[in-house]
């Protein structure tokens, strides 16, 4: 019972650094159809930022703040420099474009701070918390938290905000979009700078757990993707949950078939969810309309 | 017109008689970038200090020394391409280099088909054994690492282990290896459980370990992040049988990065670098461990560690064979590294012969605890 308790804390704890990722994705996802695959590279900066900015004697808040507004504003440069001006390009072309991006942040990355791992402290101590004969350690907590708090924002901002309504409908049909009145450059723009200072916030609140070395995005990025995938692209709540089945699947896998397996187990089910139900467990099926 | 074509043949003539006349070139290519950068990058700056340091004193047999050093990305086709470059294109005398067992293996296959010595910076046993003509290697290999252990265990009356092994080159190299020693310790492996390079958790799997009947003590083969996360964990879950990590966690960053509380009573096989600072003064490799570690500090602002030791004693026992052979012929430096005895490096005392090409035995292993955030000396 404890066993198994444990592999679901397990489980949830790193399904919530998986969900963060993810939430990051449908932002850009949902204003431009493309898939932003520097989004691990954004987490990296938030964790990156943060721990030389409080190695520099700022206190660790402050810093996590200056590392959130510094990834917003490479989220920006990224599509101003690289995503507007290949307007019009097939979205496989600005997918590549992002690949590009994230190789570029890793190069930049390692020349400005250096090749280590680093991390820092646990925000509330690294006493673990008891569950029913498990453990769960505080920085989890805020993980989780963090993931649940994003998802509800971004739900009220999708359903309830302009903005938000703006963004669903310059993904839907930018010429229309434009027509009734939508800055839809503006619309791209805040919403690669959103989805940065999600990444960024996500690197700010894991690192304490997984620690951060300027090449840990790709990793995020991949597991972050699947967890978008299998939850259905672009819908926040489907990140949270993809997020949460992903990393649940992992440790479950882990502790009671073989470790051996982990990462092969959870793309298994993945592909077999995308098999039969091609978007997502809650995606809504795409109508075209003619 | 035709007096500046004059002068500047003059100035290329005059530019290759220096180069003919006063210059040992050094071939380096090692993995400052890719997912082995750890490792290459304070090798790279090491060999940088090596060479500087050897030309302020009037460079070796009183010929500069100058180093053409490639970055492999960790990439073996790369680099043997660069080791290809190096010997046709550069005309170095020796390659120093191969950060991981990769690497190494496509240099030294260049190497032995050109005939001209490699000293590699990788661990994996295959690299010297079986021993090829001109390659040589300066790492304890990672078999040495588990029959260290696995004596520190004996001692311990521990004869029941669990094991959780990177599954990265290096954890997966050494995972096999102390399988395939642990049986003439009179060890048994009860739990056998991985976890990826990159993972967040390793609870599920520590749990699995710790619930196994007669647990008396755990070791992670790894390095990089995971091994911290481990230690981590290990803590979060209340384990209290004796954890032992690999010798690839070999460095201060390691305490910092697993928290102090966490890494308390740690074990590990290290070398005498990492504890500079508390090794006796009768200790032959004192001098030359707190040298090295006082220059590269100073040079780079970062804590020296046990991979740029590797580099440092590479080219040491470069620079004392060529001294010794009197000459830079690649033939005669092979034939003086394999005459190395008795040199002092910061991974241990190396003694080569024909038929040994590493030189070092398991003394060059100090098993190290971590107490209060420090290392120890337990032997």
């Amino acid at each position: 019972m404890s066993e198994l308790m444990q592999f679901l804390l397990s489980g949830v704890t790193v399904g919530a650094v998986y969900a963060l990722v993810a939430l990051g994705f449908t932002i850009i996802y949902n204003a431009s159809d493309v898939v932003n695959f520097a989004q691990g590279e954004f987490v990296m900066l938030g964790g990156m930022i943060t721990f030389f900015a409080h190695q520099a004697g700022l206190p660790l808040p402050l810093a996590a703040l200056i590392a959130i507004a510094v990834t917003s504003l490479v989220g920006i440069a990224l599509n101003k420099l690289a995503i507007e001006p290949a307007r019009g390009a097939p979205v496989v072309s600005l997918i590549i474009i992002t690949i590009g991006a994230s190789i570029l942040i890793r190069g930049v990355t390692q020349l400005v701070f250096d090749k280590q791992i680093h991390s820092y402290p646990a925000f509330s101590g690294d006493d673990p918390i008891h569950v029913l004969g498990a453990t769960i350690l505080p920085q989890s907590l805020w993980v989780i938290a963090g993931a649940l708090l994003v998802f509800i924002a971004l739900w009220i901002f999708f359903s309830k905000t302009l903005m938000g309504k703006a963004i669903l409908a310059t993904s839907n049909n930018r010429i229309a979009a434009q027509l009734v009145g939508i800055n839809t450059n503006l619309v791209m723009t805040f919403s690669f700078a959103l989805s940065a200072a999600i990444g960024a916030l996500a690197g700010v609140l894991v690192t304490p757990i997984t620690l951060v070395s300027y090449d840990v995005g790709i990793a995020l990025a991949l597991k972050g993707f699947a967890a978008a995938m299998l939850g259905g692209m672009g819908n926040p709540k489907g990140a949270l949950f993809g997020g949460l089945i992903l990393g649940l699947l992992e440790a479950l896998t882990a502790g009671y078939l073989s470790s051996q397996y982990k990462d092969a187990t959870a793309f298994i089910v993945i592909l077999a969810v995308l098999f039969f139900m091609p978007q997502g467990l809650f995606g809504k099926k795409s109508t075209e309309r003619v | 017109m035709k007096m500046t074509t004059s002068l500047l043949a003059t100035m290329v003539a005059l530019g290759f008689a220096t180069i003919a006349q006063a210059e040992i070139k050094i071939g380096a290519s090692v993995s400052s970038t890719g997912p082995a950068s750890f490792l290459g990058d304070p090798e790279a700056k090491t060999l940088e200090m090596m060479v500087e340091e050897a030309n302020a004193k009037g460079g070796i047999n009183g010929e500069q020394v100058k180093l053409v050093l490639y970055d492999d990305g960790s990439d073996p086709n790369k680099a043997r391409t660069f080791a290809t470059r190096l010997i046709e294109d550069d005309e170095v005398v020796a390659i120093i280099g191969g950060s991981t067992t990769g690497t190494s293996q496509s240099i030294a296959a260049v190497a032995e088909d050109n005939e001209v010595p490699f000293i590699s910076l990788a661990g994996a046993i295959e690299i010297i054994k079986p021993v090829r003509p001109y390659t040589f290697k300066t790492p304890h290999t990672d078999r040495m690492a588990c029959e260290k252990i696995f004596e520190d265990m004996k001692a311990q009356g521990i004869t029941k282990i669990g094991m959780i092994s990177g599954t990265d080159g290096f954890g997966a190299s050494m995972h096999a290896q102390c399988k395939d020693v642990i049986g003439t310790y009179g060890i048994e492996i009860v739990a056998d459980e991985t976890y990826g390079p990159q993972d967040a958790d390793m609870t599920p799997q520590l749990t699995n370990i710790k619930g196994k009947a007669g647990l008396q003590a755990v070791l992670n083969p790894g390095f990089g992040q995971g091994p911290a996360i481990v230690t981590r964990n290990y803590k979060q879950l209340a384990i209290t049988v004796p954890l032992y990590q690999s010798h690839g966690v070999a460095s201060d960053g390691f305490i910092t990065l697993a928290g102090k509380e966490a890494a308390e009573g740690v074990r590990i096989p290290g070398t005498a670098l990492l504890v500079a600072d508390i090794l006796p003064d009768s200790d032959p490799q004192k001098p030359v461990v707190t040298a090295y570690k006082t220059a590269f500090e100073a040079k780079t602002k970062t804590p020296v560690g046990t991979f740029g030791g590797y580099a440092h004693d590479a080219f040491n026992i470069l620079s004392d064979s060529i001294t010794r052979a009197g000459s830079a012929e690649p033939k005669a430096i092979r034939d003086a590294i394999e005459k190395t005895s008795g040199l002092v490096g910061t991974t241990g005392i190396v003694t080569m012969t024909p038929e040994d090409h590493l030189g070092l035995d398991l003394s060059a292993f100090k098993m190290l605890e971590i107490k209060d955030g420090k290392w120890t000396l337990i032997d």
